[in-house]
């Protein structure tokens, strides 16, 4: 598999705080690929770096070939990398709908196609019947959902998903796992997710890497790398193991 | 273009659309002369409030300078007629331009370099105070001794030369306000639509969802200065004089604003519902005071700061949208 992102040696400061300190994975195209770590590990930061959000201090990102490292966030987008939103953010004062069809509307000229195409997603988003509730008065799981909804619809070879299961209940963790499952298998998107809920990292990912503190410290598949003692002492915890 | 034309005017909104535009068209055969004024005046303040909410209520950036883009329209169409005899409507053809230009000059310099929210308010109050000082001094246009239109008895009304009265007035603003209502649903309704809407909502979760929200307020600002141009185009012409001091002061831009925000920014019937409930009671209270011989300078400004006041407190979305939701005539875009 060819890689699609490639991250290398990556680094952000904030003032005296290095936040991401040198981090370097490759994510293949097709792969469902986690990032996972304690709060404050550069996670965020460095999905921001990604997205064209924030600029690195050093490092290169590579999408499809192609260097979008210092890219805007838009122009990232249109690339093909599309985002949501740890803290979500979608248009309150517009329909559920509405918002999926912005982002529709950017491969596409039609607002009718776009809006057929909205409706598409939101059917497997199971947000269909709230397809004209104005999006302020969703519950925080279908605010998640959504936008997730209007990511996809930006036609994205890679989505960036940050924390989409917290927050959800079990049972809701389960079929956001399984809506991703079946869109990586039947669209061949490729998926970077950080997350916290281990269940949907375990079930999810392919690969996974482990940030503490902004340095990568443990990379491989999910089974070995929970078992990692650094892993373990980091961020599980021995109870988990 | 004709298919979006029409799903644009065809809504569950559309017969008491045509039964208020019926209203509008046979008006000037039932009211006097001043009532016939006062209409001119509400639907020149529905037309430049639908130009300005263009820029405030769909993209979000909020202008109160917009008497900027009156005046030019003004005083281009208006040197164009005095010296070289070019009507107004020729005189449109450069005035919109140079109203977009200068609204690209103001955007380009806020929105490259981070300027927004109030700073861009203020921003736009510069600009619009500047050309009032710059018009104040420019001989060319006859400085702060204004410039004036040609007044005399015409035998019939020449709408091309835009000479004639009122009622040749009343039906030019009437199809004006029409326009701007029509291509305002047009742009709304389309992709660039959206995508204002999406800015206006959220300018960072527009830009991760692709759209190049430079760009896209950019056209927001000039398509708003350019449709505002012909406000100016008609007060030049319908009032015969122009005084910087007039036409460019910053009370001319809070006079724009406060029909959209008292009808409901972001709807295409909040302007023309504010231009009326404002220039109407105003009007009202004028000709009240008039009959019980009351001068009481300043009561018009006091009156439009209650009437603000009072929406702002009672119905924060505007008169429209809660009017709206009970007639069940929604503006969804379904």
């Amino acid at each position: 598999m060819n890689a699609l992102l490639s991250v290398a040696a990556v680094s952000k400061r904030f003032r005296g705080l290095l936040a991401v300190d040198g981090v370097s994975f490759t994510v293949p195209e097709g792969a469902i690929f986690a990032i996972i770590g304690p709060n404050g590990a550069g996670k965020t930061t460095l999905f921001n770096i990604i997205a064209g959000a924030m600029a690195a201090n050093g490092g290169t990102v590579t999408f499809a070939g192609e260097p979008i490292g210092g890219l805007p966030p838009d122009a990232v987008c249109r690339r093909g990398v599309a985002r949501t939103f740890q803290i979500v953010r979608p248009f309150p004062a517009l329909s559920v709908e509405d918002n999926v069809t912005v982002g529709a509307l950017l491969h596409r000229r039609e607002v009718g196609a776009a809006r057929a195409h909205a409706q598409d997603l939101l059917r497997r988003l199971d947000l269909f019947d709230k397809r004209h509730r104005l999006a302020s008065t969703l519950t925080l799981p279908d605010r998640k959902r959504l936008e997730v909804a209007r990511a996809l619809a930006t036609g994205p070879r890679l989505l960036l998903l940050d924390e989409v299961m917290a927050g959800l209940r079990p049972t809701e963790t389960d079929r956001m796992v399984a809506i991703l499952r079946a869109l990586n298998r039947e669209t061949g998107l490729t998926i970077l997710l950080i997350e916290h809920v281990m269940r949907a990292v375990m079930a999810l990912a392919s690969r996974v890497l482990v940030l503490d503190h902004g340095v990568a410290i443990a990379e491989g598949a999910p089974e070995s790398v929970v078992r990692d003692p650094a892993v373990v002492q980091s961020y599980l915890g021995v109870e988990a193991v | 273009m004709t298919a979006p034309l029409r799903a644009a005017l065809t809504s569950r909104g559309a017969i008491p659309l045509a039964i208020l535009l019926a209203a509008f068209l046979l008006a000037p055969f039932f009211v006097n002369d001043y009532l016939l004024t006062v209409l001119i005046l509400i639907l020149y303040f529905a037309y430049a409030g639908q130009a300005w909410n263009i820029m405030m209520g769909f993209a979000g950036q909020l202008s109160l300078g917009h008497a900027l883009y009156v005046g030019l329209g003004a005083y281009v169409t208006a040197t164009l007629f005095t010296r070289f005899g070019i009507g107004p409507w020729l005189g449109l053809l450069a005035a919109a331009p140079i109203a977009a230009i200068c609204g690209a000059v103001i955007g380009y310099l806020a929105f490259r370099f981070g300027v927004a929210g109030v700073y861009f308010a203020i921003l736009t109050i510069a600009f619009a105070e500047f050309a009032r000082i710059g018009f104040d001094h420019l001989d060319y246009v006859n400085a702060s001794s204004g410039l004036f239109l040609p007044v005399k008895q015409y035998a019939h009304n020449d709408l091309w030369l835009l000479r004639g009265d009122p009622t040749m007035f009343y039906y030019v603003i009437l199809a004006a306000t029409v326009f701007a209502f029509v291509l305002c649903r047009l742009l709304l309704h389309s992709r660039i639509g959206y995508f204002w809407l999406a800015i206006r909502e959220d300018e960072q979760a527009a830009r991760a969802a692709g759209i190049d929200t430079f760009r896209y307020k950019m056209y927001a600002v000039m398509v708003s200065a350019a449709v505002t141009s012909f406000a100016g185009v008609f007060y030049a012409f319908f009032y015969n004089n122009l005084f910087p001091e007039q036409v460019f002061s910053i009370s001319r831009s809070i006079e724009i604003i406060l029909g959209p925000i008292i009808g409901g920014v972001g709807t295409l019937f909040g302007p023309i519902l504010g231009a009326f409930v404002l220039t109407g009671l105003a009007e009202t209270l004028n000709a009240m005071m008039g009959a019980f011989g009351l001068d009481l300078p300043g009561a018009k400004q006091v009156f439009y700061g209650a009437c603000l006041l009072l929406v702002v407190l009672a119905l924060p979305e505007g008169v429209w949208p809660p009017l709206a939701r009970r007639l069940g005539l929604s503006e969804s875009k379904q």
